[in-house]
């Protein structure tokens, strides 16, 4: 009896956790071009539906109606599995991502690990992907994007352990609550009593860009030199996939900053002012598509960089600034905390 | 060193320049044309394929029948048929015949037409895979806009 409530009840979780993310990932795509469009003075998708709100489910429905087709001398199990690789892993993110203060999946005890280990599949599915192609663009596009994100991946761990010790857990509900408060109380601002904290928010949001691929570090898929990078080979729903996944990390991303530096579901208003000073998921998720938001607009702002400029500004800038960054906040807890 | 944080701070500061300049690009209409659904109107000197102008006056065209632009025609792309009819004075236009295939819109009928009976059409949306349609009746075509 107990086993069957239990069933139904992960069974609920996994159909709107993977709602969440299809349904996030796929409106991203809307939003992408809807602000694009207007960022260069157009209009943006405007047939399918009124403001072309039911492009995506058409764009859906395109792709899946495609054939899948496999080109000649690819590696056909590595070309297959790439693209559900790419997507699986920020499916299993959402699990433990706290909306609210009872709204998560699963609280996990180490939740920022777990993030972190399956976020960096990800890695693995381009790699797997581009090499699988038997593409010449699809190889330089893995090689970079791997070469990248061990890059970035070194800074924005140690931005993590700062964080962690800051607030002294790695259960993302735990950081919520260590930044219980108004915005002030929260880890963005020096006025938290780490001093440190703006840096490492800018840092962390840099590595986090760097991460997801976006523009300006999208090398990986830098249409204009390597065509579409790792997915060239990539038709219909297996490139629906890497595309689902992209976006859905994406959210994971602006999800994570706001756990870690913006205060979860806190609102940034001191609670004794009414209604706006009440916490709930609605602080959460406005706060999240905010900084998606950003991203967005720093997509179609920023022009792309070039590769050794990108490995650059994180060997020589981004690493040794987070150590220090880790060293001084170690320091600051030892000694005023 | 004092260079180095300088340029750290100028460099972020034209970023945001750059990120508020986009996002006031935004909130701005878009200048674009929706193009099936909207179009701009042609401007007075654009050059379409020759058409009869209507007559306010009578409601038809002015044309005399006198094969002047027939005669100018360069490319020979003009034709007109016009027949006697009882109890009018002059010759009666019976079809006006235009392959427009063949036009190079120098405008030397116009020139030649002395009772001023043709003008530039403003008509711009031309596309089709048969040449037989680019031959026009310019006498059907008149009556056709009433």
């Amino acid at each position: 009896m107990d086993l069957g409530i239990n069933v139904i009840e992960m069974l609920l979780y996994l159909v709107a956790i993977i709602g969440f993310a299809a349904i996030n990932a796929a409106y991203l795509v809307w939003v992408e071009r809807k602000g694009a469009g207007h960022i260069q003075r157009r209009t943006g998708p405007k047939e399918v539906g009124p403001y072309g709100l039911l492009q995506p489910l058409a764009d859906g429905a395109k792709l899946m109606s495609k054939q899948l087709i496999i080109p000649a001398g690819v590696d056909k199990p590595l070309f297959m599995v790439a693209p559900l690789l790419a997507m699986v892993p920020a499916v299993m993110i959402f699990v433990t991502i706290p909306f609210s203060e009872n709204l998560v999946a699963r609280d996990i005890n180490i939740g920022l690990l777990v993030i972190f280990a399956f976020a960096s599949v990800n890695v693995l599915s381009l790699l797997m992907g581009g090499w699988a192609s038997r593409n010449k663009y699809a190889v330089i596009s893995a090689a970079r994007a791997v070469s990248q994100n061990v890059a970035y991946e070194i800074p924005l761990l140690v931005m993590t352990i700062t964080i962690v010790l800051v607030s002294g857990s790695l259960n993302l509900r735990e950081i919520v609550f260590s930044q219980a408060g108004a915005f002030w109380h929260w880890n963005w601002l020096p006025t938290n009593g780490n001093f440190l904290g703006p840096i490492t928010f800018i840092m962390f949001f840099i590595c986090y860009l760097a991460e997801t691929n976006r523009a300006p570090f999208d090398l990986g898929e830098a249409e204009s030199e390597l065509i579409a990078g790792f997915h060239t080979e990539y038709g219909s729903m297996g490139f629906g996939l890497f595309f689902m996944g992209e976006y859905a990390n994406i959210v994971i991303g602006s999800a994570l900053i706001v756990i870690l530096f913006l205060g979860g579901w806190y609102s940034p208003f001191p609670e004794v002012v009414p209604f706006l000073g009440s916490a709930g998921v609605w602080w959460f998720l406005l706060k999240m598509y905010l900084l998606i938001w950003l991203v967005v607009l720093i997509r179609w702002t920023f022009p792309r960089v070039t590769l050794w400029s990108l490995l650059n500004l994180s060997w020589k800038i981004l690493i040794p600034f987070s150590l220090f960054n880790l060293l001084a906040s170690a320091g600051l807890v030892k000694f005023l905390g | 060193m004092a260079g180095y944080f300088t340029n750290i701070l100028s460099g972020t500061k034209s970023l945001l320049v750059g990120l508020s300049i986009t996002q006031k690009e935004f909130f701005k209409k878009p200048v674009t044309l929706q193009y099936p659904w909207e179009s701009l109107e042609m401007t007075p000197r654009y050059r379409g394929h020759i058409q009869l102008i209507k007559d306010p006056e009578t409601g038809s065209h002015k044309c005399i029948s006198c094969g002047m632009c027939q005669r100018g025609c360069p490319s020979n792309c003009i034709t007109i048929h016009s027949e006697k009819q009882e109890g009018v004075k002059g010759k009666v236009l019976v079809k006006y015949e235009l392959d427009f295939t063949k036009c190079s819109l120098c405008g030397q009928c116009i020139e030649n037409c002395k009772p001023s009976a043709i003008e530039f059409s403003k008509e711009y949306n031309l596309a089709s895979t048969r040449k037989e349609d680019f031959h026009y009746d310019l006498l059907k075509r008149l009556k056709e806009q009433k």
